[in-house]
């Protein structure tokens, strides 16, 4: 029998981590995903898994209790919006650099600064291009639907720990905030000692006289040796490319002109294509799951059959640098977005289409 | 008499604890580091609790403490040590968790870390290095440097209308009601050494009691960076830190 309920996609992340056998959350109120640290503390996940969810001081604090708990090998998780997740790069770039797994769901508001609570995608590049200091990557998922958003919390977790890599959740404050149908999963169980012992050897569990002591560090002082662990995360992200691509291609078949958008923006995108269809315009979406690994390689296959892409994108143009590298000049690309929280029209996404890329 | 009848169980009066790694210790000769490494260990030790102890090294002179120490450790940025350790223990309530800090770390851009962990009454174990400079960087002035004191970013000499007050972290952290026991210790000499092995071994011992915080400050030296002998170093401390950082108990649980 289905579970089904209606949530916020911010409800739907804590349900999720408490089903997903998460270990810790660790996280401070900020709009327009407090709901997250609101949801959990109601639920008291404390006596439904043993699950431990604190307020912490600060999202830095945050985050390194994240890496404290990754450390040893636990589930473990923050989630904040923009401004926050500004101030949680540090210890993401640790985290990476310690290969510690764990996830980071970012529900995006509208920027620089303090900018608005409003929804937004401004924050694409720093998901997708470090944010954080030094040579790393994170795995990024950008759910376009509360279900999806319910779905990538487990997801973000098997990935982390296949990879021993933070994942971060891109999602808006339309996702966070918006109510949707939700298939619930079965409650997993936590992970018992002996089973992060086995699973996770290299975390700090306390050394036992049987093995070497595991230490948690980024440091190296010995450039060889930094440049070795360097370039093995580089293999690590190179594997990701190869292997964990996800996208969503929609009326791509005859299309003649494509979107290419994320998120809240996709959704957007496919009201579009329904109106555009209807007046005889040929246009699908390519929605990339993965922003990174960025899908490359669908992305340059349909250039060689349109005639032109639109990326839709709620910020002035991020996504489009690497949309534009991936069709490496082939077809024309051009951008349409809104900024400071305003949600673009399914209507003025369409005029966009006529006037940069069909007549432009 | 021969070698073999001199090196006997019954003759032996100090040993390296096993919990040392064979790495030479990075730290200056003279610095108290070591010697506070060494309390630890052997508090480890004797408790016999390896296989359920977490550590959390620092930034600063001693961010490769995990070198020396053959326990499960992690490495946390600069100031964030009480975070990590919030986690760690949280999740592994039966383990026993320390952070290793100093100055810098600890009391200024770990400030935040410290207070909030300390005032939540998180059950683990804080040692905290106080010598009154930034060691590891090369001798700049830090937020425990005394009134008058030259480092290489007070060259004249701590102003403290310019540069602000040295700040009495372990008086502050006292007043909270989530810290269980602080204390201020030194280990410049044998007498001094014994006291704060007792304290390190008294702050481990309250992790079973799960009352919070214990706190254990260890007025320390910097030759190098204080431009001093080791000795003269001592002497220094003695007649300039301790003054401004009197030894001692500060809060001691009611019996």
């Amino acid at each position: 029998m289905k579970e089904l309920r209606l949530m916020k996609g911010n409800e739907a992340i804590a349900e999720a981590a408490i089903r997903a056998g998460a270990d810790g959350y660790f996280g401070y109120p900020i709009t327009p995903q407090s709901e997250v640290l609101e949801y959990l503390m109601a639920q008291k996940p404390h006596e439904r898994t043993g699950m431990v969810v604190l307020q912490a001081e600060s999202e830095v604090a945050a985050i390194n209790m994240v890496y404290g708990g990754a450390s040893c090998g636990k589930k473990v998780m923050t989630s904040s919006s923009s401004p926050g997740i500004s101030l949680k790069m540090e210890g993401i770039s640790y985290m990476a650099g310690a290969e510690l797994p764990g996830l980071i769901v970012n529900v995006t508001r509208g920027g620089p600064g303090l900018g608005t609570i409003q929804p937004s995608q401004s924050d694409y590049f720093q998901a997708t291009k470090g944010g954080g200091h030094g040579d790393y990557r994170l795995i990024v998922l950008a759910p376009a639907s509360v279900q999806e958003t319910y779905d990538f919390v487990k997801l973000s977790f098997d990935l982390a720990f296949k990879y021993r890599n933070p994942v971060m959740i891109l999602t808006d404050g339309i996702i966070g905030q918006m109510m949707e149908k939700v298939e619930l999963g079965d409650q997993i169980p936590r992970s018992t000692r002996e089973e992060i012992i086995k699973a996770c050897p290299w975390a700090t569990t306390g050394k036992t006289p049987d093995r070497q002591r595991s230490v948690i560090t980024s440091l190296d002082l010995d450039s060889n040796k930094q440049e070795k662990h360097v370039l093995k995360l580089g293999a690590k992200y190179d594997k990701m490319e190869q292997d964990e691509v996800r996208f969503e291609k929609i009326n791509c078949d005859d299309a003649e002109y494509i979107f290419v958008a994320f998120g809240s923006s996709a959704r957007i995108c496919q009201k579009s294509i329904e109106i555009g269809r209807a007046k005889g315009i040929k246009v699908g979406l390519i929605r990339p799951i993965t922003l990174f690994p960025f899908p490359k390689k669908p992305i340059a296959e349909i250039a060689n059959k349109v005639k032109g892409i639109l990326t839709v994108e709620m910020n002035l143009g991020q996504m489009i640098e690497d949309v534009r590298l991936a069709v490496n000049g082939k077809v024309k690309v051009e951008h349409y977005g809104r900024t400071g929280g305003i949600i673009p029209t399914p209507e003025e996404v369409l005029i966009a289409l006529e006037q940069k890329i069909i007549g432009g | 008499m021969t070698r073999e009848e001199i090196i006997k169980k019954e003759n032996i009066v100090y040993r390296k604890t096993p919990l040392f790694t064979d790495k030479p210790l990075s730290y200056c000769p003279g610095c108290g580091h070591g010697t506070v490494h060494r309390l630890i260990l052997e508090t480890i030790e004797e408790m016999g609790i390896t296989s359920q102890t977490i550590g959390v090294a620092p930034v600063g002179c001693a961010v490769l403490a995990y070198e020396f120490m053959d326990i499960d450790m992690m490495q946390a940025a600069h100031g964030r040590a009480p975070a990590l350790a919030t986690a760690v223990k949280r999740l592994n309530p039966d383990q026993f968790v320390f952070t290793y800090q100093g100055d810098g770390d600890l009391a200024a851009i770990g400030t935040c870390e410290t207070i909030h962990a300390c005032n939540r009454g998180e059950n683990f174990t804080m040692i905290f290095i106080n010598n009154g400079i930034y060691g590891m960087t090369g001798g700049q002035m830090a937020p425990t440097t005394l009134p008058g004191m030259k480092s290489s970013t007070s060259p004249y000499g701590r102003d403290v209308k310019m540069m602000g007050n040295p700040l009495k972290i372990t008086e502050l952290i006292a007043q909270l009601p989530g810290t269980y026991f602080v204390t201020r210790q030194a280990v410049h000499t044998p007498a001094a050494v014994r006291k704060c092995k007792k304290a390190i071994r008294k702050a481990f011992e309250n992790q079973k009691l799960d009352k919070g915080i214990s706190f254990v400050e260890v007025v320390s030296n910097c030759n190098s960076g204080w431009k001093m002998t080791p000795v003269q170093a001592n002497k220094w401390m003695e007649e300039n830190m301790f003054p401004f950082y009197p030894l001692g108990d500060i809060k001691v649980p009611k019996e």
